[in-house]
């Protein structure tokens, strides 16, 4: 939020910035402990304390044990519903994918900028989300290949092709796979950089309304505040819905990679 | 768009710092506290099921009880039928004697009485003879002078009560 003379950059939040000074040269990058690290690093430390309150291992488990019970219960449910009884295998991760991009999502949405602070949403940077989704594409390559060898090229053709049509329709599976990491993590990126663009813009009608008179500020800020309410509401059902999509997308390329088809 | 222009400036640290958090989070939390989740509620629901199979078992022996109450119970009230039936014949059997012996008594004294009506019939019989004989005399020897002897009064009176 660099409002210089009055012109607010709804950009300026998904800036990279060093927070401290220094940091070393590594294969030709300088890594520095930047606003994002800053952010990864408080993600972590909310999701341990969150999971911390899942630990007491009472069997009638109180409100907080209970909502990090249904989180893993809903992740092992999507795992064993879309890949079977070894998708259990994969609940690590894919829970661990889900609880940090929801975390992530959330935390990029708290309203700490009334307090001075500027919150960062790590998941809106395509080379975050663009990792995790090479990830779970290298998983997925791993396990395929490990588990079916050069039989795992079988799932670009499905059953029931006939045989003049398979070069045709190998070709055509085998785009659509190598484009799922991209559409993977070009999602997330999207979906969590417009909501923040558009809470900003919203807010910089607001603020610009509001300064430059009481009637502008009734005309325009007051409504654009009311729509900023309800823009609110619906990304953090966003901030849900793309950690759910890419934990259910994760697994279903999983089920791939498992059972082929 | 920073995310696009930072790209090739940023990458390295992003990378860095995702590796290492995410990491952390793989390894601590998906790997070492979420089994631990799953195994409570894998115990909670073992439990559950474990004391509903228990509930269950308990139910059905529940019934069986009731059933051989019931059977019990059946058993005993039959018995008991018996018992009356049995205690009622015996009654019935032991009554039927005792009026037996006490009509046959009753008919030993009824004989005895009668012939002891009979006797004494007899004998008073006999005495009114005698005195009618004494009377007949008497009458005789106020009325009239003629001497009549006992053995004529008798076979008289005799004679009188055998046409009377």
């Amino acid at each position: 939020m660099a409002a210089e003379a009055g012109k607010i950059d709804p950009m300026h939040q998904f800036e990279i910035a060093p927070v401290f000074q220094g940091g070393f040269d590594l294969a030709g990058q300088t890594i520095t402990f930047t606003n994002s690290a800053l952010w990864m690093l408080l993600t972590l430390v909310a999701l341990w304390v969150f999971m911390l309150g899942g630990m007491k291992r009472e069997l009638v488990p109180g409100r907080w044990q209970l909502m990090v019970e249904s989180c893993a219960d809903f992740i092992d449910n999507m795992l064993l519903s879309n890949v079977g009884q070894e998708g259990r295998k994969y609940t690590p991760y894919v829970f661990s994918l889900f609880m940090f991009i929801l975390f992530a999502n959330i935390l990029g949405l708290l309203p700490i900028g009334v307090l001075g602070g500027h919150p960062f949403t790590v998941t809106s940077h395509l080379t975050v989300t663009g990792i995790l989704a090479l990830l779970s594409f290298g998983i997925v390559l791993v396990v395929g290949f490990t588990r079916h060898g050069l039989h795992f090229f079988s799932l670009f053709i499905p059953h029931g092709t006939p045989l003049p049509m398979i070069p045709f329709i190998f070709v055509v599976e085998l785009l659509s796979f190598l484009v799922r990491p991209f559409s993977l993590g070009l999602r997330l990126f999207v979906a969590m950089t417009a909501g923040h663009i558009l809470l900003k813009v919203l807010a910089g009608f607001v603020i610009n309304s509001s300064n430059a008179g009481v009637g502008y500020g009734l005309m325009v800020g007051l409504p654009s505040l009311t729509l900023m309410v309800g823009i609110s509401a619906l990304e953090l059902l966003v901030a849900a819905v793309q950690a759910y999509v890419f934990a259910l997308l994760t697994s279903l390329y999983i089920n791939d990679a498992v059972n082929l088809h | 768009m920073p995310q696009i222009d930072q790209v090739m400036s940023t990458y390295g640290s992003q990378l860095f710092w995702l590796v290492i958090t995410f990491g952390l989070i793989y390894f601590v939390i998906g790997r070492s506290m979420l089994p631990k989740v799953q195994g409570t509620i894998d115990l909670r629901r073992s439990k559950v099921s474990a004391d509903i199979a228990a509930a269950k078992a308990a139910h059905a022996r529940a019934d069986e009880i009731e059933e051989s109450y019931r059977e019990a119970q059946a058993r005993a009230r039959d018995a008991a039928l018996a018992v009356t039936a049995e205690a009622k014949a015996t009654g019935a059997r032991e009554s039927e004697i005792k009026v037996k012996q006490a009509d046959a008594g009753i008919a030993a004294h009824l004989a005895e009485a009668e012939a002891a009506i009979a006797a004494q019939q007899a004998s008073a019989l006999t005495e009114i003879e005698a005195v009618a004989v004494e009377a007949a005399q008497d009458i005789v020897a106020k009325l009239t002078p003629v001497k009549v002897t006992k053995p004529q009064v008798n076979r008289a009176v005799k004679g009188a009560l055998a046409n009377a």
